[in-house]
């Protein structure tokens, strides 16, 4: 202390430390006991801490603590846990018969809650959390499928998805853009016609002479009557249901720059398992055959 | 013949810049270097208009507060600015349609999200630190600034910093590291700026007419000494061109995140809790008219606050590819520093031990308070956060973005916009603050605004932890992540709404401070002379 006379607070009667900085002083408290105590406690807990759980750095490695704890076993065990539980009907569910699961309740149960968690997992992202799809990513909701609603045929959309260049075997048509070939008018004409086999407004007379220009160029994928066909994915064009839209503007976007949807190939991605439950949980969402 | 030299070096630097532009290889450096380019030419040409004229001499009794005075603008500035684009991000992620599609990518929450986190920490914490910390060591050290001008090129470097950094975020230069987004020659422009600062103060502290070294000084002082070396280190890396933005890091994977997040703590640490520290043991005194309440608690928590924070940057990397043995240290360094942090608390809020009765009068020390409280809360939330267990359930969700805003909003926000009311009237000579019930509406304003915040984030942030970590009898999980973002949004449209009253608190104070400095009755005595 800078003086032997001592500096007083006159308000708390303590001293100061005699000190002044642009008139602020500093009273010579001690430290609050239990600020102290709380602080050593934490010291005290953090060395025992750090012996129970790894910690210290040595040259090889480091101390792995008394309890063996290790996050990454953590997880594991917590993993291994439910795989074990569930192996048995896991396997079941791998080997089973899609199209008689729903007499089996038990593997019925499971193969959808397991398939609901590997849908939110992996297909909500494009599909939506409620399988609803949205503009260019088909509604699995509804029974009008691009490549068919039966097991068969959903699973293997899933195993090999669609037009992707990783799986050989993934279902792969091209629509042809019809901007370089047909030329404006008759693009209308076109659009006019699919218009009218939708049940949508349209002018009659554009439509009859668009009804030539699709029977000569969409009616090869599409079919004479527009209703699609499974085994090329080229949609039903008589129904409500658009992937990318069934107005003017769409349609005409649809025909002059085709479309080109790309789905992954889960196959190297899922277990059996997991393929088979996502395969069941979309069976059931309402439009499986 | 100083000047000849500057005109040699501005003139080549406004070359260089030129070249710069003519061949940048990205469009934010190009701006860049046409921003350099304009600065540098205005300089060149402002110098060689001064050069061979009778020189102006600089003042060199008296403190220098002219500096001191932008800094309050600008702190004020930058404060409505973040706040703002705060405002615009909350309600973009509460409504992704409001990422119009003719701002992109501009306009786009990736790219403000960084301009609001920068605006707000180094925008208007750091004008804040740089102008409170020139006022404060100016006062405690009885001394003016050292350096003669050099205090106002710290300024104007650090201004010109802001707005590299902030226009290289909305063009898309970044290098993906939170808070320091800045790339290459940004970072290194601040390197320049910052080791001016450090010139300024410690010369200013060299030149004290007091013996000791006041508290406030130590906080600012390991402020701005360990907030270099944080730069530094994080921001090694090697530019991909000179004539370009792109730089890559020197440290890659699990050794890049852990630097980044011992940067990213201590900027906590060193920037947010050391530096406000030092503001608040100068100004909270101050306003009260009272002495600090212990000297040895001063001492003691200061050292172990400075000793502990450096070592907690780990905990930010729970459950990663952190080795489990470093993210146990970050974790037990974290709890020990609980005690240290709330050291400037307690020390704090004693000061007000026979002051009290100013918390019904006072709307200033009523901020301070609310401040230290908020301090005291996030300091006390922040190691329960470290710990792993309760990391599994907050980590990546909104709590920690709850938790950052209760410090930031509350502790940082508060207590500068406390410095801020206590500074304008002395610095421009005025009695007292224009409206003094203008500062009431703001402090209720900011504080219901900040309850706001903190209470929907800790709601979402805790919803969201349990959703996704909810799994079914089997181990399925239950819930998409979509499912939580569409659980979230009503929180979400609270937190926006807090945002606007805090934004609406700070306009407020904008006013309050521009009528104050435009009129009212002068007091001349205020302005300060140094001692003796």
């Amino acid at each position: 202390m800078s003086s032997d006379k001592k500096d007083i607070d006159e308000v708390t009667g303590t001293d100061t430390t005699g000190h002044s900085w642009d008139g602020i002083k500093e009273l010579n408290n001690p430290l609050p006991r239990w600020w102290l105590w709380t602080l050593y406690m934490t010291i005290v807990w953090a060395i025992g801490y750090s012996i129970a759980y790894p910690a210290w750095p040595m040259i090889s490695g480091a101390t792995a603590g008394v309890l063996g704890y290790s996050t990454r076993a953590e997880v594991a065990a917590d993993i291994a846990r439910f795989e074990e539980a569930n192996a048995g009907i896991s396997a079941e569910l791998a080997a089973a018969d899609l199209t008689t699961l729903s007499d089996n309740e038990d593997l019925m149960r499971y193969a959808t809650s397991a398939g609901a968690a590997v849908f939110r997992n992996n297909c909500s992202q494009c599909h939506g959390s409620g399988a609803a799809g949205s503009k260019g990513y088909p509604n699995l909701l509804d029974d009008d499928w691009l490549w068919g609603g039966d097991f068969e045929n959903i699973s293997y959309t899933i195993r090999h998805g669609i037009r992707n260049e990783e799986d050989w075997d993934a279902r792969y048509s091209e629509m042809t853009a019809f901007d370089d070939i047909l030329s404006g008018d008759e693009i209308d004409a076109v659009v006019q016609h699919v218009l009218a086999i939708s049940n949508q407004d349209h002018d009659a007379a554009l439509a009859e002479t668009g009804g030539v220009i699709f029977y000569d160029n969409c009616a090869a994928c599409h079919g004479d009557d527009g209703a699609g066909n499974r085994d090329m994915g080229a949609p039903n064009l008589t129904d409500a249901i658009w992937l990318y839209g069934g107005d003017t503007a769409s349609l005409e976007g649809t025909v002059r720059y085709a479309r080109f949807g790309v789905m992954p190939n889960w196959g190297t991605r899922l277990t059996e398992a997991e393929i088979q439950a996502v395969t069941a949980y979309v069976h059931q969402l309402g439009g499986g055959e | 013949m100083e000047n000849y030299i500057k005109l040699v070096v501005l003139g080549l630097i406004t070359l260089i810049a030129a070249i710069g532009a003519n061949w940048g290889r990205d469009v934010a450096y190009v701006v860049h270097a046409i921003i350099i380019m304009l600065v540098s030419g205005f300089l060149f040409v402002r110098t060689l208009r001064l050069t061979d004229e009778p020189v102006r001499p600089i003042p060199i009794d008296g403190y220098m507060d002219d500096v001191v005075r932008a800094g309050v603008i600008a702190t004020t500035f930058w404060g409505v600015v973040g706040f703002l684009v705060g405002v615009v991000i909350a309600f973009q992620l509460a409504f992704p349609s409001l990422n119009f599609e003719f701002l992109q990518p501009f306009g786009n929450f990736g790219r403000l999200r960084p301009l609001h986190t920068s605006a707000v920490i180094f925008a208007f914490g750091g004008n804040a630190l740089i102008m409170s910390s020139f006022y404060i060591v100016q006062r405690t050290c009885g001394a003016r600034l050292w350096g003669g001008n050099l205090s106002w090129f710290v300024f104007w470097g650090y201004n010109l910093f802001i707005v590299l950094a902030a226009t290289g975020y909305l063009l898309g230069a970044t290098q993906s590291k939170e808070y320091a987004e800045p790339e290459w020659y940004v970072d290194i422009w601040l390197t320049i700026v910052w080791v001016a600062f450090l010139a300024v103060y410690l010369g200013t502290i060299f030149n004290r007419k007091e013996k000791h070294i006041y508290v406030a000084n130590w906080f600012l002082l390991s402020f701005i000494i360990t907030v270099a070396m944080l730069h530094i280190v994080n921001n090694l890396s090697v530019p991909v061109s000179i004539w370009g933005s792109k730089s890559v890091q020197l440290f890659a994977g699990v050794q890049d995140a852990m630097t980044q997040w011992w940067y990213g703590h201590n900027a906590v640490g060193f920037f947010l809790t050391a530096g406000f520290l030092g503001m608040m043991y100068y100004f909270v005194p101050k306003q009260a008219g009272r002495p600090v309440y212990s000297y040895k608690l001063s001492i003691i928590h200061f050292w172990a606050l400075i000793f502990l924070y450096i070592w907690a940057g780990p905990h930010h990397l729970h459950y990663t590819a952190l080795p489990d043995w470093a993210s146990t240290l970050g974790m037990v360094f974290s709890i020990i520093l609980w005690m240290p942090s709330w050291g400037g608390m307690i020390n704090g809020l004693m000061t007000l031990q026979g002051a009290w009765d100013k918390l019904r009068t006072d709307p200033i020390i009523r901020m301070m308070v609310i401040s230290l409280a908020f301090y005291g809360m996030s300091t006390f939330e922040g190691p329960m956060m470290s710990i792993r267990a309760v990391n599994s359930l907050s980590h990546y969700t909104d709590w920690t973005i709850g938790h950052v805003h209760s410090g930031a909003l509350g502790w940082n926000g508060m207590i500068t916009f406390s410095a801020l009311y206590f500074l304008t009237p002395r610095l421009w000579g005025r009695a007292q603050m224009h409206s003094m019930s203008a500062i009431n509406w703001h402090f209720w304003l900011a504080t219901i605004g900040i309850i706001l915040y903190a209470a929907s984030m800790w709601v979402t942030g805790i919803m969201e932890g349990l959703m996704w970590r909810e799994v079914d009898a089997n181990g399925f999980l239950v819930n998409s992540f979509a499912d939580t973002v569409s659980a979230k949004l009503p929180m979400y449209i609270v937190r926006g709404l807090g945002g606007v009253m805090y934004l609406v608190g700070a306009l407020i104070m904008a006013w309050n401070i521009f009528m104050t400095v435009k009129g009212g009755a002068r007091q001349k005595a205020f302005v300060g002379v140094p001692a003796e």
